[in-house]
């Protein structure tokens, strides 16, 4: 696919501009989003309030007393072009390995408190349900989809910490799955979800309309920064960053959490420079690359 | 000045008392919200009161407040939404500067308008800052004091007061009070997903009146009405099946959506960053304000404007704070 010549621009009141870079979802619109927020930031222009690189568009706070409406305009529009005919289209980031308990006990609990009204298939399991749609086998065959390949962290946001992630895979093997008919007034934290064509992370415990597929033991967001993946920041994930998912059982699970506890759990990581052309190019190749690189 | 430090103890912490002050700014990316007073300007005339500057963290209250005590004397202020104000049991004036005591107690009656009020205290509220500020995120647990509303027991330090006398000012002048009107006019500039309404639903937003409903918190507002519809078009990859859904995107700071064309949402000070909805418009920077004097029921009409009135009405409420600090 292609990207139009120009996103759209449009005013969030006095102090915020939207770019959309395109109404649907791309590697290559969080791409240009992503590249546009680094270059944004580079220029560390006085008056940029918040640089928010969004799933396919890009939305910038400013303070129009600093920098006036038509100048921030006149300069993103001209990132907008550098970035789109920039050669090379590359991002150095990292991937991160980042272990799931599948089907957990816990996510299963919190799913059959909201069926009736809330759900699509009130007698079954988000699990099963997303299988169904996505014309799988069953849930297993729809966990093994989720995890094989990587995601790219395309936005962060929602709650503090939270990760939307594309997968990165050919349009017709991407998962899809519709979201809750009404959203949950719970979700346990750490719960990994599916909504759409994005999984989200949540952070925290709060409502959510994704399906949930399984939970995480070790943070993404941690205010007090015990951990010394957040010794830089409270939270994990920026955008640009690749996850791979691992499945883990109770066991392992329970071990990891116990490494948490102890102060002692690290993520797996290694950084990787991110080639647009070639993700594009060959998936399969690329994603074994990739992970290739979290392996050595 | 007094050597030893004040702190105020929570006898009853009121319905939902927390810790704000201008907001927590550069983390929205992380979806960290800015936070902060819901109505900055009534949080800053309790600043001016007592000597403070724009800056100290104050305590906002919502319709019922706490009571509470000081183990020293200091000076507070009450603004915002009017309130019966009492000390050890007598009323005592808002909008004005009070002495306190040692061992004095602060208690409120019922609001008699909006939804919230603020209590400033000389040296304000003395958390500590986090990312920047005092202000509390109770979704993500930080800022404020212990990230989350007060308790009963709770013991809030008070910064040390400012040096030099207090302002001359000791009541705010009639003419400079917020007002708490039952039918109040916002303005917004239409935009960002405004294209995807039907010609009905722009018109419903802009020209009908609106209801505030009761689901109205720090972040976000839900409106009753005519509903705004959307166009049934073939929605792109990625966003959701129903019309008013987009591609996830991040929320600016007072914009409006409307789930399924219903009712609209205007996003507050807490709200979150991004997701899935199509907005139409968003409030003005000056006027988000208004949304902590309403009251469930009070009818509003969102009037658009342009970007130079947006920016005209911004320089106004900027000179009204520069003439309460003068």
């Amino acid at each position: 696919m292609t990207l139009s010549e120009h996103a759209r621009y449009s005013w969030g009141g006095d102090e915020f501009l939207l770019v959309e870079i395109a109404p649907d979802m791309s590697l290559e619109a969080n791409f240009v989003a992503n590249a546009m927020a680094a270059g944004l930031e580079d220029r560390a222009l006085d008056g940029v309030v918040d640089i928010c690189p969004a799933n396919a568009s890009l939305l910038v706070r400013f303070d129009p007393d600093v920098l006036s409406h038509g100048e921030l305009e006149r300069i993103v529009r001209e990132l907008e072009a550098e970035v789109k005919k920039a050669a090379v289209q590359e991002l150095q980031t990292r991937i991160i390995e980042v272990p799931v308990w599948y089907d957990d006990p816990f996510t299963s609990e919190t799913e059959q408190r909201f069926r009736e009204g809330y759900h699509q298939r009130p007698e079954g399991t988000d699990l099963d349900y997303s299988a169904e749609v996505n014309g799988l086998a069953n849930a297993e065959e729809f966990i093994r989809r989720h995890h094989e390949t990587p995601w790219l962290v395309s936005m962060v946001g929602f709650v503090a910490g939270l990760p939307f992630l594309f997968q990165l895979t050919p349009r017709e093997r991407q998962l899809e799955v519709p979201k809750y008919l009404s959203p949950r007034t719970d979700t346990p934290p750490l719960t990994v979800g599916i909504g759409g064509c994005f999984t989200a992370h949540y952070s925290v415990r709060g409502a959510g309309g994704y399906q949930m597929l399984g939970i995480a033991p070790a943070p993404i967001f941690d205010p007090e920064q015990k951990l010394a993946d957040f010794a830089d920041f409270m939270v994990l994930f920026r955008t640009g960053d690749i996850v791979k998912y691992r499945p883990v059982d109770e066991a392992e699970y329970k071990a990891i959490q116990a490494e948490v506890e102890a102060g002692t759990y690290r993520y797996k990581q290694a950084p990787v420079r991110f080639s647009l052309a070639e993700a594009l190019a060959d998936p399969d190749a690329y994603n074994r690359s990739l992970l290739e690189a979290l392996d050595a | 000045m007094p050597e030893t430090k004040a702190s105020l103890e929570i006898l009853t912490p009121g319905l939902a008392t927390t810790v704000q002050d201008r907001g927590r700014f550069g983390y929205y990316r992380f979806g960290i919200p800015q936070g902060g007073a819901m109505d900055q300007y009534a949080a800053a005339l309790g600043n001016r009161l007592v000597g403070n500057t724009e800056a100290e963290a104050v305590l906002e209250c919502t319709y019922l407040g706490p009571k509470l005590k000081t183990d020293a004397a200091v000076v507070i202020a009450v603004t915002g939404a009017p309130v019966d104000v009492l000390v050890n049991g007598a009323p005592v004036a808002q909008n004005s500067r009070i002495a306190l005591a040692a061992g004095d107690e602060l208690s409120f009656g019922v609001i008699k308008g909006g939804t919230k009020f603020f209590i400033a205290v000389a040296g304000g509220i003395d958390v500590p800052e986090v990312l920047g500020s005092r202000s509390t995120y109770p979704i993500g647990k930080m800022g404020g004091f212990e990230g989350r509303a007060l308790q009963i027991g709770d013991v809030l330090p008070v910064g040390r007061p400012l040096a030099g006398a207090l302002p001359v000012l000791e009541t705010i002048p009639e003419d400079l009070l917020p007002s708490y009107d039952r039918e109040v006019a916002v303005r917004i500039m239409v935009g960002l997903y405004d294209h995807k309404l039907t010609s009905e639903g722009l018109t419903n937003l802009t020209e009908a009146e609106w209801t505030l409903t009761p689901v109205a918190d720090r972040m976000g507002l839900r409106f009753d009405g005519p509903g705004a519809p959307w166009k049934e078009e073939e929605q792109p990859f990625g966003a959701g099946q129903d019309p008013s859904n987009i591609t996830d995107a991040g929320y600016p700071v007072g914009s409006i959506q409307i789930p399924g064309g219903t009712q609209p949402i205007v996003l507050h000070c807490d709200a979150v960053s991004g997701g899935g909805y199509a907005q139409a418009a968003t409030v003005i920077s000056a006027d988000m304000d208004l949304f902590a004097r309403m009251a469930p029921g009070t009818k509003v009409r969102f009037v658009p404007v342009t970007m130079e009135e947006a920016l005209q009405a911004r320089a106004e409420r900027r000179a009204r704070f520069e003439r309460v600090w003068s």
